[in-house]
């Protein structure tokens, strides 16, 4: 197995505070990572770190070989826990966004037989999370479940090296988040997704993931609490998960 | 006993509310008008609603012999053109602008503080400015609207751009969409429904600043015409004007929130179909 995305190093520092330090990790191409760790622990800002939207303060981030660029791009796709999809563009419009991007530079549209071929794409992916018979419907219509269907399918169409999961399934009710943890590993076996998903449950964290990241603070100072930063605590890797 | 803040009129009892103080008003101006003239039949200030309809026919309907048209069509055809330029300009500068503001740190470094500096300057100060640079002509009328408004919707739309979530915008990143991608398909389809909120918030002051500008120097227009039968005490002129004012007002306003809805009902939850 090859390092799909790998942490030499890496640190985090806001001023004097130090977020995260001497982070080490690999992760393999086809791996489901869950990351848990209490509040504050970092685990946003590691997600923000392979966002792009944060640079290391040192170290270095690769991505498939290459360091990392410190920007959002379409090699890693997200699923954030609010937020994530386009409250004015209906279903089919949300997922159709990352095809007309790529397709039409200057206007963002396509048109004629080329959208026909996208809209079949988008389609296709909305039936698979669920959503073939909400194609026209605006997110504000949709449940709390529905919106992240439709928030996975929109970042799934890319194909990306990486999908991001923040918390995804917090705001959802039990029942709900029961179907959207069958549905994301199905997924994730079916298009052999490489997977991080940061969440506060660490039931979730162990049933879905393949490997448990704990991020902490290896070390304290109670008189200066801020001096030290979380690193990964913990590594397990789950064996017995089957892989597709 | 429910709470007064509970209660909430519906149907034909909230039309009744809606009406009934119009409905007081115009009796009380009847009662006080029939009064005045008992007291003194040659009464100005108050003047009848049959002196009102007279002074409509002759200004709405009868040919001005020395200009050649009718007063109240030419007044209001020289306004709504004033009103409608200074406005589309206000409008298309205040997307432009508002688009980069909110969405580029960039541009909001550069010129936020222009902008900030320029919305506190009293538009009406200006007006000197303008009538010295620009003549007294229609040039100075539309850039006093210009002045007046665009700064308010620049920040009302800057501010709401700023205010979409970021996780929508790194989102849209992550789909591969360019910076002109995101202004294009994020932040502009959804800056629209604001601009016109905007716009519609901006049709009072437009119209006061159009009213200023045609008082002090114009020989035409809905403001002029106001101010200028005031020297005759021409009340039966003035209220009926300003009541075609107000309506014009309002039709405005009806018009552009019925664009909104019908253009953008993912913006009006609730109100949709």
């Amino acid at each position: 197995m090859t390092a799909l995305l790998s942490f030499r190093d890496v640190w985090v520092e806001y001023g004097d505070k130090i977020v995260l330090e001497r982070v080490n990790l690999s992760v393999e191409a086809g791996a489901f990572v869950s990351i848990v760790g209490p509040s504050g622990a970092g685990k946003s800002t590691f997600l923000r770190l392979v966002l792009g939207q944060e640079a290391p303060t040192r170290g270095v981030i690769d991505l498939d070989g290459a360091p990392l660029r410190a920007e959002p791009g379409r090699d890693r796709g997200v699923v954030f826990q609010r937020y994530s999809v386009f409250p004015h563009l209906n279903a089919v419009e949300n997922v159709l966004f990352g095809l007309e991007c790529e397709g039409a530079a200057l206007t963002g549209r396509l048109w004629g037989p080329k959208r026909r071929t996208a809209r079949e794409r988008a389609v296709a992916m909305l039936e698979a999370v669920g959503l073939g018979a909400a194609l026209d419907v605006f997110p504000a219509q949709l449940s709390g479940g529905m919106q992240q269907r439709l928030a996975i399918a929109q970042a799934l169409i890319m194909r990306p090296r990486v999908l991001l999961l923040d918390e995804p399934f917090g705001a959802l009710d039990p029942g709900v988040r029961l179907d959207m943890h069958g549905l994301i590993t199905d997924l994730w076996r079916e298009h052999s997704l490489t997977i991080l998903m940061v969440t506060h449950d660490i039931k979730e964290a162990f049933k879905l993931g393949d490997r448990v990241l704990a991020l902490d603070k290896r070390r304290h100072d109670p008189h200066a609490p801020h001096r030290y930063g979380s690193t990964a605590v913990y590594d397990f890797p789950l064996e017995n998960k089957a892989r597709g | 006993m429910r709470r007064l803040l509970n209660i909430r009129p519906k149907g034909a009892s909230r039309f009744i509310l809606g009406t009934a103080p119009l409905i007081v008003l115009a009796l009380l101006y009847l009662l006080a008008s029939t009064a005045q003239h008992a007291l003194n039949p040659n009464e100005k200030i108050l003047p009848t609603i049959g002196a009102m309809v007279d002074q409509v026919r002759i200004m709405a309907v009868q040919v001005d012999p020395q200009t050649g048209s009718i007063p109240l069509w030419q007044d209001t055809f020289a306004s709504l053109r004033r009103l409608g330029l200074g406005l589309s300009i206000a409008t298309a500068s205040a997307l432009i602008l508002g688009l980069a503001v909110g969405l580029l740190p960039l541009a909001r470094a550069g010129l936020g503080p222009l902008i900030a500096a320029v919305a506190v300057v009293p538009p009406i100060a200006v007006l000197p400015i303008l009538f010295i640079t620009f003549g007294l002509g229609e040039t100075a009328k539309i850039v006093l609207i210009v002045i007046g408004v665009t700064p308010f919707m620049v920040r009302d739309l800057a501010g709401h751009i700023a205010a979409i979530p970021e996780e929508q915008i790194v989102k849209g990143q992550t789909l591969g969409a360019s910076t002109w991608q995101i202004a294009l398909r994020v932040a502009l389809p959804q800056a629209m429904p604001r601009l016109l909120e905007s716009l519609r918030l901006s049709l009072g002051p437009a119209w006061v600043f159009l009213i200023s500008a045609e008082a002090i120097a114009s020989d035409v227009g809905l403001g002029y015409r106001v101010f200028l039968v005031r020297r005759y005490l021409a009340m039966d002129i003035i209220l009926p004007y300003v009541a075609w004012i107000a309506l014009l007002a309002v039709a405005f306003d009806l018009i552009l929130l019925t664009i909104s809805r019908r253009a953008y009902p993912w913006a009006h939850p609730g109100r949709s179909r």
